[in-house]
């Protein structure tokens, strides 16, 4: 059965702010609130909340019939959480009708995955537990940020325990290959992979709303049409995009939510179903390797890193920024930790390309590529400061995580101590009380004695009192 | 075409955008370029240009015999252009101060009485016209207007004003009367106004109220360098002091003031930078004041005037260069600086940022982010040499020859209208 595979990325970056390189050292804060706050809530108003709402109906009138997967970057999640927290209800909401699967993405957004093992894992591993906590479920299928993708990145994810993952079907990767099947990691077979179709999914998300495209105006029912008539082998279709397409880059005066809208129903007159990538790598079987040995993302004509790594600026940016990646692990310092992965969104990097792109690139304040690599290497020089200055320079990583292990054992161990103290404390204290009781018990039972000798008339009455205390 | 300076005798930015110009459009390969200069030295480059010397162009009648002119003026004019010149005087002006041939002395650049300079070239203009054969007249800046405007009048063939300059860009708004009236009479008389940006276009249009559909925009563009130029080396600066450079006249259009400041913001939080003041001007005096002022005299250096090779060798030498106009109408400077590798900052308000990229733009007010600028170029390697690469690849690639093009296409425009 043809299966439609539904897919929204929902992620905001937390803007930076200007940051002038006389505020090293004496600014630690590196945001701009405003532009945060603003911004978050026009996507919110203007996408996400008509956009999410739009998919809850679709959800309840098709039944279980119709399925979409989100996933949504930790710190986008904390811009929702801050300034706009009904998005997440709306999520919890749609979460509660079951046809929905939330993926795991890195925290940060960023490309921890090009430079550092340990902290993509990590990186990962915090959003999963974030995913738990608002949705119960624990993700099984991974998303890199910006469908990056390799073979070595398919091998790391596969040892992590993903049964899947997500990437583009980049026809320099497919060449006569369609990415109508599910493939698998070719250095891990057991990691599936959904292959995002590229017109099928730009059609909706660049083009739709452009009347100078020859398929201007889009319908539901060519759209799935066109799916319908697509080779009989071919069983999955990916359409993956970020969720802010609907509405932003499209905006929602093309009617583009009612095409959506439209779509379910017209997939079940054709027989075409919906499922979500964790069912589908459940389910299907894969129909080969990959070979991914170049990393590829969903960007740009090239469908690779250049637009984050692919001027020596960016690849300065990067590399200073992941220099410090140990440290920063090792330190677990809670603000730090929180800048870190602030400043790890690849959006930062994106500001600094200097290729010319078809799409309209917004830059924010920044006015140019220099400005953009000016500004955050500012922040960043301020940000290495403070990591390098938590523990002496001289000590290296490895000791410095050795003599870190043996201070949290001598925690661990004081800790223990401490409670074994307490618990011995409690116990002394008992006895002393039940040795005192006793005591107390000889004297009373000696005093009634005596009393009893000088007053028989009230021998039973003393008896009776004695009793009670037996009992 | 009337220009006042041109190379090798170099007074401001001029007569670098002349001699392009007339490079680029001797490049087109069929078009016959007469060049009027006030004082020509001799020395110029003829191979473009057919200069004809006008202090060498009798306006009042002088018996001479050949020897005599050739001894004279022989090395910047022929006598027998000197005769046929003689032969289409039009009035008798001597009552005026002329010489033992009839003609008027020029002091050459800019010296107090350029009124009366002005007057005089225009007075000799009407004779060249009468003389000489030509399709189309190019006026160089305000001060060969009243001559292009005169042989239009003769000659009766169109007149193409180019705006290098504007009164309001040297004043910062508070315009002479007199060049002011100049400049409009120009303009209002011209059939094509060459502006040499948009930023410059747009002052024609507001201040001199020009009409748009006879105003373009005609970049200015640089010459490569020569290969003398081309091989002095760059220092290497790598765990040295950094060179900050500004370098053009210190005159309140540059803007030297922001970058005293600027320089005095990245001081006080970093010492391996040097900042480098070269040229000379009416406010030198005031900046040497206040960097003293500041506390950063130590590092802040006065070189005073460059020419020829010491520009070049002072631009390889620097770092970082900054160009912080108040308002530039062009600004060739930056490209000269950017074709010998080292990275430029401009301001916003000047013209050639209208087609630079890779260079660092700011608003000359905003000294924050020009200190900013300055600083991260020379902290951050990358950017240092993503710029130099890019830019010198730039700049290669912005051509007297397709300005050439561009000015043949406006002429044959102007040709058609009429």
């Amino acid at each position: 059965m043809r299966t439609i595979c539904l897919y929204f990325e929902i992620h905001q970056i937390i803007h930076l702010k200007r940051y002038r390189f006389f505020d090293i050292g004496t600014d630690h804060y590196y945001y701009d609130d405003y532009e945060n706050e603003r911004s978050i809530g026009d996507i919110a108003e203007r996408s996400y909340i008509p956009a999410l709402n739009t998919l809850l109906e679709m959800i309840k009138d098709n039944g279980q019939y119709f399925k979409v997967a989100f996933s949504i970057s930790g710190v986008g999640m904390e811009q929702l959480e801050m300034h706009a927290p009904h998005v997440i209800e709306k999520l919890q909401e749609l979460n509660e009708t079951g046809c929905v699967e939330f993926l795991a993405e890195p925290y940060s957004h960023g490309l921890s995955s090009l430079a550092n093992e340990i902290t993509f894992a990590d990186d990962v591993k915090k959003q999963c537990v974030k995913m738990e906590e608002y949705f119960g479920k624990k993700p099984t299928v991974l998303r890199n940020s910006s469908l990056i993708y390799s073979d070595d990145i398919g091998g790391q994810v596969a040892a992590m325990g993903f049964k899947g993952m997500l990437t583009e079907g980049a026809k320099h990767v497919l060449g006569w290959k369609s990415p109508h099947y599910v493939y698998n990691c070719n250095i891990a077979p057991e990691l599936k992979l959904l292959l995002r179709d590229v017109n099928l999914s730009d059609d909706i998300s660049l083009r739709f709303s452009n009347s100078e495209w020859e398929g201007y105006p889009l319908f539901a029912d060519n759209y799935i049409n066109r799916i319908a008539s697509l080779p009989e082998g071919e069983q999955v279709i990916n359409i993956f995009m970020e969720l802010s397409a609907l509405g932003i880059a499209q905006p929602l005066s093309s009617n583009i939510l009612e095409f959506l809208r439209a779509i379910p129903s017209c997939a079940k007159a054709k027989g075409i179903t919906f499922a979500t990538p964790g069912e589908i790598c459940q389910k299907a079987k894969s129909v080969g390797a990959l070979d991914v040995p170049d990393t590829l993302s969903w960007v740009d004509e090239e469908r690779d890193v250049s637009c984050w790594l692919g001027n020596a600026m960016q690849r300065e940016a990067f590399n200073k920024l992941y220099s410090v990646a140990d440290r920063v692990r090792i330190a677990n310092d809670s603000r730090i930790c929180q800048d870190w992965d602030y400043l790890q969104a690849s959006n930062n990097f994106r500001f600094m390309t200097t290729k010319a792109s078809n799409v309209g690139l917004d830059r924010g304040i920044y006015s140019d590529p220099f400005d953009a690599f000016t500004n955050y290497m500012n922040i960043l020089g301020d940000f290495i400061n403070r990591v390098n200055s938590l523990y002496p320079d001289e000590i290296d990583n490895e000791e410095l995580n050795a003599l870190l292990t043996t201070i949290k054992n001598q925690g661990d161990e004081i800790e223990m101590k401490d409670k074994e103290i307490i618990r011995l404390k409690a116990k002394i204290e008992k006895i002393q009380a039940s040795d005192e009781k006793v005591k107390g018990k000889a004297e009373k039972a000696k005093a009634v004695k005596t009393v009893a000798k000088k007053t028989p008339g009230r021998k039973k009455a003393v008896s009776a009192s004695v009793k009670e205390e037996k009992k | 075409m009337f220009g006042w300076e041109f190379p090798p005798h170099v007074f401001g930015g001029l007569a670098t955008a002349n001699y392009g110009i007339t490079e680029g459009l001797h490049a087109q390969g069929d078009m016959d370029i007469t060049l009027c200069l006030p004082k020509p030295w001799g020395d110029e480059d003829r191979r473009s240009a057919d200069i004809i010397a006008m202090n060498a162009v009798p306006i009042a009648w002088r018996d001479v015999d050949y020897d005599y002119v050739n001894g004279r003026v022989g090395d910047i004019m022929s006598p027998e252009r000197y005769y046929r010149m003689r032969d289409n005087i039009y009035a008798d002006f001597n009552y005026m101060n002329v010489n033992d041939l009839g003609c008027l002395e020029f002091a050459g650049g800019y010296p107090s009485n350029l009124h009366e300079e002005i007057n005089n070239y225009s007075i000799i203009a009407g004779v060249v016209a009468r003389a000489e054969q030509f399709d189309i007249i190019h006026a160089h800046d305000w001060l060969t207007y009243p001559a292009g405007i005169h042989a239009k009048m003769i000659s009766g063939k169109p007149l193409c004003i180019h705006v290098h300059a504007t009164d309001f860009d040297r004043s910062r708004g508070k315009v002479n009367p007199t060049v002011y009236s100049i400049e409009k009479n120009g303009m209002d008389r011209a059939d094509c106004i060459m502006c040499v940006s948009e930023l410059t276009r747009q002052t024609v249009i507001n201040q001199y109220h020009q009409d748009p559909r006879k105003c373009f925009t005609v970049h200015n563009a640089v010459y490569p360098l020569k290969e003398e130029y081309n091989r002095i080396p760059r220092p290497d600066h790598t765990n040295k002091d950094k060179i900050v450079t500004f370098l053009g006249r210190i005159t309140m259009q540059k803007g030297p003031e922001y970058f005293v400041e600027a320089a005095n913001m990245v001081l006080h939080r970093t010492r391996n930078v040097r900042f480098c003041m070269a040229g000379s001007g009416d406010m030198m005096d005031a900046m040497i004041q206040l960097a003293a002022e500041r506390g950063i005299a130590d590092r802040f250096h006065f070189p005073g005037f460059m020419r020829g090779k010491q520009v070049y060798e002072c631009l390889k030498d620097s770092d970082v260069y900054v160009m912080p106009s108040v308002s530039e109408p062009f600004g060739i400077s930056p490209l000269e600086a950017m074709q010998c590798g080292t990275p430029s900052i401009i301001s916003r308000q000047s013209g050639c940022a209208e087609i630079l990229t890779n260079c660092i733009k700011v608003d000359y007010w905003d000294i924050h982010a020009l200190a900013d600028a300055i600083y991260s170029i020379c902290a951050n390697d990358s950017l240092f040499h993503y710029l130099q690469d890019e830019g010198k690849r730039e700049v290669d690639q912005i051509t007297w020859e397709k300005v050439g093009l561009w000015i043949r296409e406006l002429y044959e425009r102007t040709l058609g209208n009429r």
